[in-house]
């Protein structure tokens, strides 16, 4: 564990919340030009948890704080394991667990919404799980370790070798952000069939939690794609961000542009995406090996 | 010291099951099992203590064993005629064949060819670890067994009390598990092999209605066939290799001999009946007619590890050949069908089974694959799945006494309604699925070995048969915490059984705390007994991280608890459009009548379910294992 | 000081309105008015809303329900009635099951006219509402450091 992996991780800490609601703006603006609307200032996202968190606290049972703060405090320890440039696929493990607290967050209330939300999210999880494996299990075989530390130290891009197993992960991404067309489980868009699904009995205090870790969420997914990209060459660092930036405008896109689909077609399409894209990239991987 | 602690393992329960077989007062009989039970552990750790004390040196005797093969003969004969007996009562003639055959065919062996005379016995750090899961595991089932059935009788007035024959059989088959485990040769292997095949059979029918009786002879049936081929591999591999050690034979398989090839898929195959892989899941599945304590028993603990442990021993032979990839596509496949299936379930006990399947699949997977860094992953598996389940099949035992249900769906909000058992429930399942517990790690141990074997199928296994994992146990899990305002259970758990609870929960938390440092300690070493090499599965880094996040882990809900606790907040009523009648549960029908929100997990039985998955997934292990098995036999005698 | 005042979210209800309200309040959120650049944010959900704008009359079917729905939002909150049925129960005021307007059965702070109500109408129904929520904030704070300070 060098010094510079703990900076990066101290970065993570600190930044990523200001990272994540800026993108989170620019998804808002973005979407709204795309609407042909004006839409919300940048900052949006920092006006909406700061009011939030000046509300009186309510809950509809205490359990679902204790939930969602383990939640929190999970996907931070997820970002932080992963900037001290540790096991990808411990990464991974503790990203699960963290999303298991999401769901227990939204079960314990015992309301329909939400409720059904969850179960939603659940599948979700299950639709998006072995593409996120399967990047973790790419990414060894194009370095040689599940260590984030040398994943990044290679000399070659692994995209490279991996352009399958990336477009894997990017179309799970999708599943994992609760994007449409697979905002099944909640999201940000007003009126739909399940209120707001998942997040339905949060309010104040909790969905300004839900929302924060949202922003440690994306930014540490964002790291996850740019893993593809970072070699040994620093220049590959602005590449990264290039390609963070237009995968992340691709989500938008397709966020903008389609209608929600069920549940079922989701599981398949993910696992169909999955199995082609990235069994192929997979299967090639170790052919050449 | 050893030397008598071993025959005394094997022995001593046998005497117990003597005794409470005839002692008919209930609480003489109680204190039979206890003091049973203690003794067993004691002499458990006795015999761990002096084995590490001594170093941790293999331990092997010959004994002298004119008069002990003439018992293990008679014993074998007994068996075989008791169990025609009860073929042709119940009229499966042909179940008869299985049984008669094999026996035949070790007694001519026996008595005809000679054998070379090499150790019988056989104690080194695995087959210490099975006497503690055994010893430990199986006595606290024993002692929950004690408290159960009392229950199980109040509320199944239907079935005939014949607990003297239950606890009987439960003492054999610890006797019969110790042998298994601490024998070498394999001659003594298959009779304890048998031995278990039959208790099994018995405590399946123990209720002996009808359902029972079909379960118990299709469990009968595999478990023989399984029997079948073992003794037609010792038999092979006793004539043209000319030993029934089962050391050695993995040493000639090692060496590639095609004899020892054969003999060794034969056993391998053997272990796949036992270990309820596919297309042998149904006897495991039927099995859960029987009472509580014998599924936790045989399906979690200790009888389906049998067949995982034999494959353990086999494994160095099983590496890059045709038996290891016969065993790991099995396994794997098993894995993830299995999982598939757990899904569609909503009784508790069949999620257990699947789930005990899909696991015991990974298992074998591991021992198929058969390299030191899947053994590994292998062993934490085995260890962590026995204490888990067992955990897990008492409780939903003990939960299904206080609310006559084991309907998942009837769990709702269990950790506020008994908050007892649903804790147990709770930590049981969090540590099958959850990071960083045990069976996640060991999980993503294999998944690394398995790409590093090149093994794609593996992998994909893996992936795909995870995340139906995380689903089916989240489910659940959620379903417990739902909370609503339901009055409580009243908890009637016997305080036996809450021993047995305890005692489980507090190893299972134990072990998951302890789980690098037993790592290095125990489990690596066992490896390089069995392979002769070092490993180094788990570098000190990933140790270092893997005891900060689980110390995290624990400590983040705490930190949350501790938040949450003194918050001044403002409890509201749950959203259900206004017209919740206050009770959270309750909304206003279009009548003006209250009517009840009834929520329910997502099963999709129809798409998955094991009516629609469980017959193409036997049709593809059985064409796979024919064409192996063939394939195998060919490439040895070319 | 709370700066609340950049992000008020709506929940919308709709009472017996003849859904010419419901549509004009629609009509703002499209981008001809796009309210969005107030931060506005129409959430269906109670828990997280602090605008409660209602539309239609009370009757007596969903008097529980709009009572509901208020007592569901967190402190601090606003309630707006848009249309004179919102506003005073407008033509159905003497149905068999109208009870009149919402201030019947809530506190009201805003009452938008019109029927139905226009956009603009309704948008600078909000904008009063937004400011009023601001200062309702910033007493909530006062009032919660008032406890802490009485502990």
């Amino acid at each position: 564990m060098s010094m510079n992996s703990i900076l990066w991780a101290l970065a993570y800490l600190i930044l990523a919340p200001f990272i994540g609601g800026l993108m989170e703006g620019f998804d808002r603006k973005i979407s709204a030009r795309m609407q042909r609307r004006v839409g919300p200032p940048l900052l949006q996202p920092f006006y909406d948890v700061k009011k939030l968190l000046n509300k009186e606290i309510i809950i509809v049972s205490r359990g679902q704080s204790l939930m969602m703060i383990t939640y929190m405090l999970m996907m931070i320890l997820t970002g932080v394991v992963f900037f001290l440039g540790m096991d990808l696929l411990m990464c991974f493990f503790v990203l699960s667990t963290a999303a298991a607290f999401l769901y227990f967050a939204a079960m314990i209330t015992n309301s329909p919404y939400s409720t059904m939300g969850a179960s939603r999210e659940l599948v979700q999880m299950m639709a998006y799980e072995p593409a996120v494996l399967l990047c973790a299990v790419g990414l060894y075989l194009a370095t040689g370790s599940f260590y984030v530390r040398d994943m990044i130290a290679g000399a070659w891009s692994p995209i490279l070798k991996l352009p399958g197993i990336f477009i894997a992960f990017v179309f799970c991404l999708t599943i994992k952000l609760r994007k449409s067309p697979f905002d099944t489980s909640t999201s940000r868009h007003p009126h739909q069939e399940l209120v707001k699904g998942l997040t339905t009995e949060m309010g104040a205090r909790n969905l300004a939690f839900y929302t924060i870790t949202e922003w440690y969420e994306i930014v540490f997914l964002m790291a996850v794609v740019a893993l593809f990209i970072i070699n040994s060459n620093p220049l590959s660092y602005v590449a990264a961000v290039i390609v963070v930036a237009l995968v992340y405008f691709l989500e938008i896109l397709i966020d903008n542009s389609s209608a929600r689909i069920k549940w079922e077609k989701m599981i398949i399409m993910a696992w169909t995406c999955t199995l082609v894209f990235a069994g192929v990239n997979m299967i090639i991987l170790m052919l050449i090996k | 010291m050893i030397d008598w602690m071993v025959p005394f393992l094997i022995g001593f329960p046998l005497l117990i099951a003597l005794l409470v077989f005839f002692v008919g007062n209930h609480k003489l009989r109680a204190m039979i099992i206890y003091t049973g039970a203690a003794v067993i552990m004691a002499v458990t750790a006795a015999l761990t203590v002096t084995f590490f004390m001594n170093g941790a040196q293999t331990v092997k005797f010959a004994v002298e064993t004119e008069v002990i093969d003439h018992v293990i003969l008679c014993t074998e004969l007994f068996l075989m005629i008791f169990v025609s007996y009860l073929c042709f009562k119940y009229r499966k003639y042909w179940i008869a064949l299985l049984s008669i055959v094999p026996t035949l065919l070790i007694a001519w062996f026996d008595l005809t060819v000679p054998k070379e005379a090499l150790t019988h016995i056989y104690v080194d750090r695995l087959a210490v670890l099975m006497c503690l899961i055994i010893g430990f595991v199986g006595s606290m089932i024993a002692v929950y067994a004690a408290g159960y059935m009392h229950g199980y009788h109040v509320h199944h007035t239907e079935v005939q009390d014949r607990r003297n024959v239950f606890y009987a059989l439960l003492f054999i088959f610890l006797s019969a598990m110790f042998g298994f485990v601490l024998s070498s040769d394999l001659m003594w292997i298959d009779l304890f092999w048998e031995i278990t095949s039959v208790c099994s059979f018995l405590l399946i029918g123990y209720t002996r209605t009808e359902e029972a009786i079909t379960n118990s002879f299709r469990a009968l049936w595999m478990n023989l066939l399984g029997g079948t081929a073992l003794a037609v591999g010792i038999v092979f591999g006793g004539v043209f290799c000319g030993t029934t050690n089962l050391q050695r034979m993995v040493y000639y398989g090692r060496a590639g001999i095609g004899a020892a090839t054969i003999t060794i898929a034969l056993i391998a195959f053997a272990a796949l009946t036992k270990s309820a892989q596919l297309p042998f899941s149904g006897w495991l599945l039927g099995a859960m007619v029987a009472p509580t304590p014998s599924s936790a028993l045989l399906h979690s603990a200790t009888m389906v590890k049998a067949g995982v442990y034999i494959l353990f021993r086999l494994s160095p032979a099983l590496h890059g050949n045709m038996t290891g990839d016969m065993i790991t596509f099995v396994g794997g496949f098993t894995f993830l069908a299995a999982s598939f299936m757990a899904i569609a379930n909503c009784d508790g006990k069949k999620v257990l089974a699947f789930s005990t399947i899909s696991n015991l699949g990974l298992m074998v997977a591991c021992a198929g694959m058969g390299t030191s860094g899947t053994i590994w992953a292998g062993v934490f598996l085995m260890i962590f799945h026995a204490v888990s389940k067992s955990l897990l099949f008492q409780d939903i035992g003990a939960v299904e006494n206080s609310i006559h249900s084991r309907n998942i769906e009837d769990m709702h909000g269990l950790l506020f309604r008994l908050p007892r058992l649903a804790t147990f429930m709770f930590i049981g399942i969090a540590c099958m699925f959850l990071a960083p517990f045990g069976m996640l790690i060991s999980k993503g141990s294999t998944l690394k070995a398995s790409i590093d074997e090149g093994n794609i199928l593996m992998t994909l296994f893996i992936c795909f048969g995870s995340a139906a994992t995380a689903f089916y146990w989240s489910k659940w899990m959620g379903k417990l915490l739902q909370k609503n305002n339901d009055g409580r259970y009243v908890d009637v758990t016997r305080r036996n059984e809450l021993v047995s609870l305890y005692f489980h929960a507090t190893v299972m938390v134990g072990l998951c705390l302890f789980y690098p440092a037993m790592s290095t300690s125990f489990v690596h070493p066992l490896v390089q007994e069995l392979y002769g090499t070092v490993v180094d599965v788990l570098p000190l880094s990933t140790l270092v991280l893997m005891t900060v996040i689980i110390l995290a882990v624990f400590a983040i809900p705490l930190v949350a608890y501790g938040y949450t606790k003194n918050l001044e907040t403002e409890r509201k009523l749950s959203y259900m459009n206004g017209i919740n009648l206050g009770d959270n549960k309750h909304f206003v029908g279009s009548m003006g009548e209250a009517r009840q929100a009834n929520l329910v997990n997502f099963y999709f039985d129809k798409l998955i379910g094991p009516e629609r998955l469980m017959r193409p997934s036997c049709v593809i292990t059985v064409v796979v294992l024919v064409v192996m098995i063939c394939m195998i036999v060919g490439g040895a005698v070319v | 000081m709370a700066k609340v005042k950049k992000s008020p979210w709506l929940l919308h209800y709709d009472g017996s309105s003849c859904n010419g309200c419901d549509i004009e309040v629609l009509a703002s959120l499209t981008p001809v008015y796009d309210a969005e650049r107030f931060g506005i944010e129409n959430t269906g959900d109670p828990m997280q809303a602090d605008i409660f704008l209602v539309t239609g009359g009370v009757n007596t079917q969903n008097r529980d329900v709009v009572r509901q729905l208020y007592e569901q939002m967190p402190n601090p909150k606003v309630v707006v009635a848009v249309g004179v049925c919102a506003c005073t129960g407008g033509v159905f005021k003497d149905c068999y099951n109208i009870l009149g307007g919402v201030d019947k059965v809530i506190p009201v702070d805003i009452y938008v006219p019109g029927c139905a109500a226009r956009p603009q109408a309704i948008i600078d129904g909000l904008v009063k509402a937004i400011d009023l929520f601001e200062k309702r904030a910033n007493e909530w704070e006062t009032s919660l450091k008032g406890v802490k300070k009485g502990e």
